[in-house]
């Protein structure tokens, strides 16, 4: 018995030493190799992107995914990580250099900084300019199925129509969600009046029964499938979506929406601060920077890569909508710790509720 | 024997990464934000009452289910022939060889409203049903998922009762539900314990099967201390507390549940 | 008379319906644990990328599997931290237990107490704690999460297991036969290795399947415990939940699932065979708990 036993053991061991072996064989690790942590949003890169990378420079990129800025910036508080590249959204990157968690870029090691427009250069977020380096931006909308949402959409009230009820997706953080029911009420995103905040959020509170689920990257799948038949989402997914399901189709709503920049920045800390500024390098070039784009259906800031967009990704006003649209939208900007708070605290009660 | 002192390594572990981790977090629990002592975060305690009372609720309720659906598999399986009784073993067991996220995002696919459950019911003629994103499937995923930690520990209790105990008792005129009341209940009792505890624990701290299976819509402890360090609510202060307050409801009703058998858990966890 | 027959007759019947009834019942409960998996396995062969809509027959993601490098050093990761870890627990938690067994009575039920933290502990504190941990003596002593950090977090959680599974065959160890070999001239280690060992072989035995078992099925400690540069495939598969699973990983579950099951069956059906000669031979060989 006991014989068999052992064998038996032998057997699940050698098995597993030889698939192990097979996998680590597969990855090809080697010590010596240059490398660079990336930290990510899930689905916003062209994953050939970094193979080309790897083959080019030779460094071995290791990616990560995070689904929210919140996420992001509470992994990085937390400790214990170390990534070289992160790609916040504005207002995080304006939270992150006031609380000193971000390294300056060194620009001699990035000349391809040089490619972004004028426009990007310098924003709100980081005045100085000196901490980030423009990846894509876009717009927040509604996506939805035009074979169950029959009527025109215009509105950010469609979410809240009761017609829809089990259909609807929101949000799952509390900036965006919050957020659109702030615009809703026409207030501003960038509120610090905690009794609109509190109006938005007993609205989000009304809608609760009317929603399937809180999502961030699962909505790709609850749309295209048909599961789900309203959501609001960014732009540049809902480019991806459409593709997918033609059916769907996207509303920049008439209240005003979110516009928003997602820069790579380097984290204070950063052990590959050189590799780090390589890869941000690689990203801005515009053969690299139109293949992202091609693949996330994002908007890139810099004007070679949008030059060689084809044509119909160029015309398409989902990515590149007229500046009238555009100035109705409105950037997040980072808010006081007693107002971050407040949003906690009323999106647990929105959860709990 | 003199070989006493070769468990001194083991000690020196589990004394760094046991004992010191759960005193890392009680100091945790009580520091603010600006490093001195405070019991802020206690006090913020009673906004989450919600949470934790929804999560106590759904625990329970799947252990309930775990326990009603578990026992007898566990007493049909152990008074089977040995052969039976192994294959029966290995089939609870074999699942767990498939990663448990896997398998509850499969249930997702059986549940959505375009699911495969609600396919096969509309090819039948049958209405849908509509079960995702409640906390009826994040039950179910609780369920599913901690099934076998209830069924486990029950069958190898059963299965080591004497069995000339039974004939005994038969002997002496019981009827076989006498003989299940009497002796073979009351002797399994700590294999129930054993697999209560195995299923509670897990559900009440989840977080992960409220995600896939309720569509985010509630929050349950594991959600709510796993946004204090990774989430969208970075603090672990915070979160410290929060664990601490789970472990210590946790332990307790541990504590008085083993009052009431031997209280003789782990040594049949497997 | 007439009453007492008819009153037998009924138990059989009652008897056999239940017993009809209670395999009825365990089938529908297997069928529970295993439709999930079915589903898994099923659309693992499917040429689209749906998990609900079957669009024909296909082995692209298993081809396709084997070059994905992401997956592939996930997986590469989880079997080397699941086999170191269960290594080293199964050999300190062997020579340890042995040790405790000497302890004096109040020691040694203090330090059984412990032993069960981990296991009674949520996950979800376990991973928590450690991490609080790691990143604070990461701090002093300058170094950040990895792999380091994730093979001692499954060390300590696998630890408890194996020292529970070797524990009860030691006890049922006749105390004085180490130190007979001793007397007849062993050295302690040969003693071990002579004596002790052979005994509580099986114990030893089912603590590496089972620390083995847990390392590969652990996520939540993982997720707390790995830091930013290595991934186990509980890891990789939890992100992907976020967005969509890829089939590839389906792949990779059905081969796995797969050789385990064979695996089982073969050492199943040779020891069945072998159990059913023994009996033959009416020579039944003593139960043993395993």
């Amino acid at each position: 018995m006991k014989k068999r036993n052992a064998a038996s053991m032998a057997l699940v061991l050698a098995l597993t030493l030889v698939l192990g072996v097979l996998g680590t064989g597969c990855g090809a690790t080697t010590q010596e190799k240059r490398e660079v942590n990336v930290y990510n949003w899930g689905e916003y890169i062209d994953t050939d992107v970094l193979t080309q990378f790897e083959k080019e420079t030779g460094i071995k990129v290791n990616y990560k995914t995070y689904p929210t800025n919140e996420a992001l910036y509470s992994s990085l508080k937390s400790g214990g990580v170390s990534y070289d590249v992160i790609i916040p959204s504005d207002y995080m990157i304006s939270r992150m250099i006031q609380e000193d968690m971000l390294d300056k870029i060194d620009f001699k090691n990035v000349p391809n900084a040089d490619k972004v427009d004028e426009v990007y250069r310098n924003p709100e977020y980081d005045p100085t300019g000196e901490y980030s380096v423009p990846y894509m931006w876009g717009t927040v909308g509604i996506i939805y199925d035009t074979k169950v949402v029959t009527e025109p959409v215009t509105s950010w009230s469609i979410l809240f129509n009761e017609k829809y009820s089990g259909k609807i997706l929101m949000f799952d953080n509390s900036r965006d969600a919050i957020g659109i029911a702030l615009k809703y009420l026409g207030y501003s995103y960038n509120t610090t009046d905690k009794d609109q905040i509190k109006e938005a959020v007993d609205l989000l509170v009304q809608q609760k029964p009317l929603v399937q689920a809180y999502v961030m990257d699962q909505i790709f799948e609850k749309l295209t499938g048909g599961e789900a038949a309203i959501g609001p989402y960014y732009a540049g997914d809902a480019v991806t979506m459409m593709e997918e399901n033609p059916d769907l189709a996207f509303c920049l709503p008439s209240e005003g929406s979110n516009i928003f920049v997602d820069a790579m920045c380097i984290p204070k800390g950063a052990a590959n601060k050189e590799e780090a500024e390589e890869f941000i390098n690689f990203m801005c070039r515009g053969d690299i920077s139109a293949a992202n784009c091609q693949v996330t259906g994002y908007s890139t800031p810099i004007g070679e890569a949008y030059d060689l967009l084809p044509e119909d990704m160029r015309d398409n006003t989902v990515m590149y909508p007229d500046k009238e649209t555009l100035a109705k939208c409105e950037t997040y900007t980072n808010l006081p710790q007693d107002i971050l708070d407040f949003y906690d605290e009323e999106w647990v009660r929105l959860m709990t509720d | 024997m003199k070989a006493r002192y070769i468990s001194v390594p083991y000690v020196i572990w589990m004394a760094l990464f046991v004992i010191a981790p759960l005193i890392l977090v009680v100091i945790f629990a009580f520091t603010s934000e600006a490093g001195g002592f405070t019991l802020e975060h206690f006090a913020r305690m009673s906004r989450y009452v919600g949470i934790f009372a929804n999560s106590l609720f759904l625990a329970l309720v799947a252990t309930a289910i775990c326990f009603a659906a578990g026992y007898p598999v566990a007493y049909i399986l152990a008074r089977k022939e040995s052969v039976f009784r192994r294959v029966g073993m290995l089939l609870i067991m074999l699942p767990m060889w498939m990663n448990f996220l896997l398998r509850t995002y499969a249930w997702m696919s059986l549940l959505e409203d375009n699911g495969l459950i609600n396919r096969f019911l509309t090819f039948l003629g049958l209405p849908g049903i509509s079960v995702i994103n409640t906390d009826g499937a994040v039950v179910i995923g609780m369920v599913y998922n901690f099934l076998p930690f209830m069924i486990l520990p029950i069958f190898s209790v059963i299965e080591k009762i004497d069995r000339r105990t039974i004939e005994a008792a038969q002997d002496l005129g019981a009827n076989s539900l006498v003989v299940f009341r009497r002796i073979i209940f009351p002797l399994s009792l700590p294999g129930v314990l054993s697999g209560i505890t195995m299923v509670f624990v897990p559900s009440v701290s989840t977080f992960v099967i409220s995600r896939l299976l309720g569509g985010g819509k509630t929050l349950l402890l594991g959600d709510l201390i796993e946004m204090q360090f990774f989430g969208n609510a970075y603090n672990p202060y915070l979160g410290s507390a929060i664990s601490l307050v789970m472990m210590v409801i946790v332990m307790v009703s541990i504590a008085i549940m083993n009052r009431f058998g031997e209280g003789e858990e782990g040594a049949m966890l497997l | 008379m007439i009453r007492k027959q008819a009153e037998s007759i009924a138990s059989s019947i009652a008897r056999r319906v239940s017993g009809a009834f209670g395999n009825v019942y365990t089938g529908l409960i297997f069928f529970f644990l295993y439709a999930p998996i079915a589903v898994l396995i099923i659309f693992s062969f499917n040429a689209s990328k749906s998990r609900t809509i079957w669009a024909g027959f296909t082995l692209d993601w298993y081809i396709k599997l084997f070059q994905d490098s992401g997956i592939m050093d996930a997986f590469g990761t989880t079997i080397l931290v699941s086999v170191l870890a269960a290594a080293i627990s199964t050999v300190a938690g062997t020579v340890a237990a042995v040790g405790l067994q000497n302890l004096r009575r109040r020691p040694r039920s203090i330090l059984m107490a412990v032993n069960n933290i981990p296991i009674t502990n949520a996950d979800i504190i376990t991973g928590v704690s450690l991490m609080l941990l790691f990143v604070s003596a990461g701090k002093l002593m300058g170094f950040t999460l990895g792999f380091g950090t994730l093979l001692m977090a499954h060390i300590t959680f696998d630890l408890p297991y194996v020292i529970l599974s070797v524990t009860p065959k030691l006890r049922q160890l006749d105390k004085h036969t180490f130190e007979a070999a001793q007397d007849l001239g062993a050295t302690p280690f040969q003693a071990f290795r002579k004596v002790i060992l052979p005994e509580i072989r099986p114990g030893v035995v089912n603590g590496l399947i089972i620390a083995f078992t847990m390392s590969i099925d652990d996520f939540v400690i993982s997720y707390f415990t790995a830091g930013s540069r290595v991934e186990t495939l509980a890891m990789a598969i939890y992100s992907m939940t976020r967005k969509r699973i890829n089939p590839e990983i389906n792949a990779l579950s059905t081969i796995l699932f797969v050789s385990v099951l064979t695996l089982l069956i073969i050492v199943n059906v040779r020891q069945a065979r072998q159990e059913r000669l023994a009996e033959a031979a009416m020579l039944k060989p003593p139960e043993e708990e395993v």
